[in-house]
């Protein structure tokens, strides 16, 4: 079975995003870019499953100009086998990037697609509903344990609820939470090794995909900032302080 | 005038309280608001829809195969339902956020995530990169729009209304792959953490599964319900669906208690909306005590139980 997993590159988590003054967007210049951390996830799951013999073939694909290569040649570093830029200029809203990895489904058959659940930049959280739904297969989202056996796998999901269980058939879409796995880390062999590893670079144009309709953005806000707040000294302060404000 | 159809959210008995919070958004864009009810046996819970104030209209679809709310098998239904619609809503949780996205693109659109404010009835504001920043965005001319609707920035609509309730016949059948198999729920008898106007949070600082018991136990006397950082759900003191967080609960009590939570980015973005933010902590420096309405630095192992004590 291959196993496709989808990566997108973001911001690091790490660095707290400003918006720019005129309001056309969000400083980039200079700011470290990572494999969005779900995404890391979802590969490490992947890779997980060949190991334990289940797939035979793990393929990053990432959307998006040709820095995402960068991305991709970290997939490779952390065990995949071959990696596919779906180069594109621009913004790639979610539609768009579900369209284009159902056109990569279709070239590549794999039995299992693997995404984060949301990319920490846009905090979208739809792709891998909107492939799934495009596709006409199931959508596992939120996944925090997986269990393949053959042609059907288990999922536990984490919902508002608790937990849920879900059964499905392959192939399917499964998007991954924080708690399915820890991510291994790449050493330095191991990027040596991705150079040599096979990227091919496609046209999302020549793939045939839609990108309407589109949403713009109008304008960039900052977030609202909250009033500097008081300390107090002991127990006896903050219970008089929450007496005085009738919170309790 | 915009036409605008909610997705319900129920456990099969009584309506989420996100449902009303819908509505509250749909009161904001203008104009004629239905529900749409799924389910295995909905006359109770639509018979509740329909008491929402300003909804005209509920729609029940009752049917084996919506007994549980996968979405293979409950978009194809509402993408029956939504034609002649402006708007297509649903509840920024775990339900909405697995449902919603499969319905537009199954209508090729793009959907609007966490909408928190309405600007007009193409235009919604929604927040990014864990709220850092928050945009403006508009929706092109002619296409329906669907949308999540983020609950912490909505009051839920009251009651009052009375609208007519139209039973209709499912249009599809179960998809044959997906099967819902079990539910494993953490709650207890405690208010609901998404709805609460109280809510006790502890920390990795806790230490252990069993040292949440006086974190309980506060929340318990001042009728609270009780939450946690994702480190503290991470080193298993505490079940999953009591996260708050970017990738968790992000919620709007009046009151948020936080006891050995430093305050990381991602668990502040699932607080922000909160009335009063009261930290405690050892580490004066500990970024929660930038955005705490009231701080004060010590153990939470003397000061939990003197709390405990002093509100008792």
């Amino acid at each position: 079975m291959k196993i496709l997993v989808g990566i997108k590159r973001v911001v690091d988590y790490n660095v707290r995003v400003r918006v720019l003054p005129n309001g056309s967007g969000v400083d980039t210049d200079g700011v470290k870019m990572s494999v969005n951390p779900f995404d890391e996830i979802a590969l490490e799951e992947a890779l997980r499953l060949r190991e334990a013999g289940k797939a035979n073939e793990v393929i990053v694909v990432s959307i998006g100009s040709e820095d995402c290569q960068q991305q991709l040649r970290t997939g490779l570093a952390m065990g995949a086998d071959r990696a596919i830029q779906v180069n594109a200029t621009g913004a790639v809203q979610p539609l768009a990037a579900a369209r284009a990895l159902l056109k990569i489904i279709e070239r590549e058959q794999p039995g299992l697609v693997l995404l984060g659940k949301q990319a920490i930049d846009d905090d979208n959280n739809q792709t891998g509903q909107m492939l799934a739904g495009l596709w006409g297969r199931p959508q596992a989202t939120f996944a925090s344990k997986l269990d393949v056996d053959g042609d059907k796998a288990t999922v536990i999901r984490e919902v508002d609820a608790g937990l849920e269980t879900i059964g499905i058939d392959l192939p399917a879409v499964v998007t991954v939470d924080l708690r399915l796995n820890e991510p291994r880390f790449v050493k330095l062999p191991d990027i040596m090794k991705a150079k040599k590893k096979p990227l091919d670079v496609l046209q999302l144009a020549e793939l045939g995909v839609d990108n309407g309709p589109q949403f713009s953005v109008e304008k960039y806000n900052p977030p609202p900032q909250r009033q500097k707040g008081i300390m107090v000294e002991s127990a006896e302060q903050l219970v008089q302080e929450l007496k005085n404000r009738g919170l309790v | 005038m915009s036409k605008i159809l909610i997705i319900a959210e129920h456990d099969g008995k009584a309506l989420n309280l996100s449902t009303a919070k819908c509505v509250s958004c749909a009161k904001a864009i203008g104009g004629e608001i239905h529900i749409a009810v799924l389910g295995k046996a909905v006359d109770a819970v639509a018979a509740q829809a329909a008491t929402l104030a300003q909804v005209s209209k509920v729609i029940a679809v009752s049917a084996d195969h919506l007994e549980h709310a996968l979405a293979e098998n409950w978009a194809p239904e509402i993408v029956a339902l939504a034609g002649g619609y402006t708007h297509l809503l649903g509840p920024s949780t775990t339900f909405g956020k697995d449902l919603t996205p499969r319905i537009a693109a199954l209508l090729g659109v793009n959907q609007l995530s966490d909408v928190m404010e309405v600007i007009n009835a193409q235009t919604f504001r929604r927040p990014i990169y864990a709220g850092n920043a928050i945009i403006d965005v508009r929706v092109p001319e002619g296409s329906i729009t669907v949308a999540t609707v983020r609950s912490a920035s909505w009051q839920a609509a009251e009651a009052g209304g009375s609208a007519t309730v139209e039973n209709r016949a499912a249009a599809g059948a179960a998809s044959g792959h997906t099967r819902w198999i079990s539910l494993a729920s953490g709650g207890g008898d405690r208010p609901d953490l998404q709805s609460a106007s109280k809510v006790v949070s502890g920390g990795r600082a806790l230490g252990s599964a069993e040292n949440f018991a006086i974190i309980y136990s506060l929340a318990d006397k001042i009728g609270a319900a009780v939450g946690a950082s994702r480190a503290a759900v991470d080193a298993g003191y505490v079940p999953n669906d009591m996260q708050v967080g970017q990738t968790g609960k992000i919620i709007s009590p009046d009151l948020y208690l936080a006891f050995g939570i430093s305050g990381a980015i991602q668990h502040l973005t699932g607080i922000k909306d909160a009335g009063t933010i009261v930290a405690v902590n050892k580490d004066g420096e500990a970024p929660i005590f930038e955005i705490a309405d009231i701080g004060l630095v010590g153990d939470l192992f003397t000061i939990v139980p003197e709390l405990d004590r002093l509100l008792g």
